[in-house]
């Protein structure tokens, strides 16, 4: 069994910071991404990110992920594993792995789980024609790839990504037709709307899609008004002529590895969905397993960082290492999230973990 | 809604059949996971739990906060059953127990 000191599950913002962290402090990390290439949803990111300077605002999402890959070429105590998915995590602390047709076992002291999250999908008749993608997927031909997915399309979802992929679709050439949101006010930062509207896209507010209409592939979509039930309401139908639609209903935390390793998990409507109990340092309810981004709550790439800086010192305080500043670190990380998490959004997220919040000795281990 | 509309990509289920098996008793995720393979493809419930869940939410009034997702086991993908046979071969830990 390969002898692993501290694996981290996933290569997206909070894997990184949490691999460079943790080996900052001396462990030894391996980081495992089934992508072919580090980075996660950074990659994809050609817009410039808020938040302050220690979570590189300002910078493009792609230049952040190559900020950060570039500290952890120079890292020598952390190992990459490329095209490798952690297939399970087990009660016993093993790690099933699979590289290339290899299915390989380790034994980590300690994890970080920086898993992320799914896309939410929706239910409409005709929902399997080709042309039908969720937002990531469109994010990744187009800015992956460099392929334009479609000549006309019909965004669902006013949240951010929503907003943002509308607005990129807009940068290749495509023409955004409407942008439907079911709820009654825009999800997504309204510098990001504003921005759309001015290009002369309509944002419909309590409107769904009805159907999606074509043969081979989309060539129609219908959309009509919400009811306070969420009911769509007949007589209100708009036809719109588009070759795409793209679903950006918002995401849910990817914890599948934390149900199996036996986490204490909650279902947190203000965390998109099943979150594992964890504490202050981002441990979870059995030792030794931290998480960091998106499967412990849906929140941003720039909070997703500052957790996985927050899960990698834990990890590696877990095992006895330290800094001469890993207090003064830890209070400014903390602090960092704090004011991240500010506003309505904020409150949400931070009534969401307050709800399921460990109190435990453990929390106060770094400070030791 | 039409119930022709697809669920589960994986085993090819609709609303209507979910809604028929819901119907018929079957009040969990696990359960309708059993008589259906739902949740049991290539997704392993990734698309097609939570549009499930609410199906489930709807019939029994229940919020999804107090529904059950299921069981999570690993693999999280498919693999080849050759792989973990080659893995004991080399290693032959288990071979030992």
């Amino acid at each position: 069994m390969k002898p692993v000191e501290i694996l981290v599950v996933g290569g997206g913002p909070a894997g990184l910071c949490a691999a460079i962290q943790a080996a900052e402090m001396g462990s030894k990390v391996l980081v495992v991404d089934r992508n072919r290439a580090l980075g996660g949803q950074l990659i994809k990111q050609t817009h410039m990110f808020f938040g302050s300077e220690k979570q590189y605002a300002s910078t493009r999402g792609f230049d952040i992920a190559q900020i950060l890959l570039d500290k952890i070429d120079q890292m020598e105590n952390i190992e990459v594993m490329t095209n490798t998915t952690v297939l399970g995590l087990f009660e016993d602390g093993v790690a099933t792995l699979e590289k290339d047709g290899k299915y390989i076992k380790v034994k980590p002291k300690a994890i970080v789980v920086g898993t992320g999250a799914s896309e939410k999908t929706l239910a409409f008749p005709n929902n399997d024609l080709p042309g039908i993608y969720g937002a990531g997927a469109v994010q990744t031909l187009m800015n992956e790839y460099g392929i334009k997915p479609g000549n006309k399309v019909l965004m669902i979802g006013a949240g951010n990504i929503g907003l943002i992929v509308s607005y990129q679709l807009m940068q290749a050439g495509v023409q955004v037709e409407a942008i439907v949101e079911a709820s009654p006010t825009i999800g997504g930062y309204l510098v990001h709307a504003s921005k759309i509207r001015r290009m002369g896209v309509p944002i419909y507010t309590k409107y769904s899609i009805k159907e999606a209409i074509g043969t081979e592939a989309v060539e129609k979509a219908v959309i009509w008004q919400l009811d306070d039930k969420w009911q769509g309401i007949s007589g209100t139908e708009k036809e719109l002529e588009v070759d795409i639609i793209c679903i950006s209903v918002g995401l849910s935390p990817l914890s599948e590895l934390l149900w199996q390793a036996g986490c204490e998990m909650k279902y947190l409507p203000e965390l998109s969905g099943y979150v594992p109990a964890r504490d202050e340092n981002l441990q979870t309810s059995v030792k030794g397993i931290f998480v960091a981004g998106d499967v412990s709550g849906v929140e941003e790439a720039s909070s997703a960082m500052v957790e996985g800086y927050l899960a990698g010192m834990s990890a590696a305080a877990y095992l006895g290492y330290s800094l001469y500043n890993t207090k003064e670190l830890r209070e400014d990380l903390l602090q960092q999230l704090n004011s991240l998490r500010h506003g309505p959004v904020g409150e949400r997220i931070n009534k969401g973990i307050a709800s399921i919040l460990i109190q435990s000795e453990a929390a106060a281990s770094t400070e030791a | 809604m039409k119930d022709n509309t697809i669920i589960c990509r994986c085993s090819d289920l609709t609303q209507g059949d979910i809604r028929e098996l819901i119907a018929k008793g079957y009040r969990t995720f696990d359960e309708l996971k059993r008589i259906s393979r739902i949740g049991m493809g290539p997704c392993q419930g990734r698309t097609c739990m939570q549009l499930v869940l609410r199906e489930l939410s709807i019939a029994t009034g229940k919020p999804i906060s107090e529904l059950a997702p299921g069981t999570f086991r690993p693999p999280v993908k498919s693999i080849k059953l050759g792989e973990i046979l080659e893995a004991i071969e080399e290693g032959g830990e288990e071979a030992h127990g």
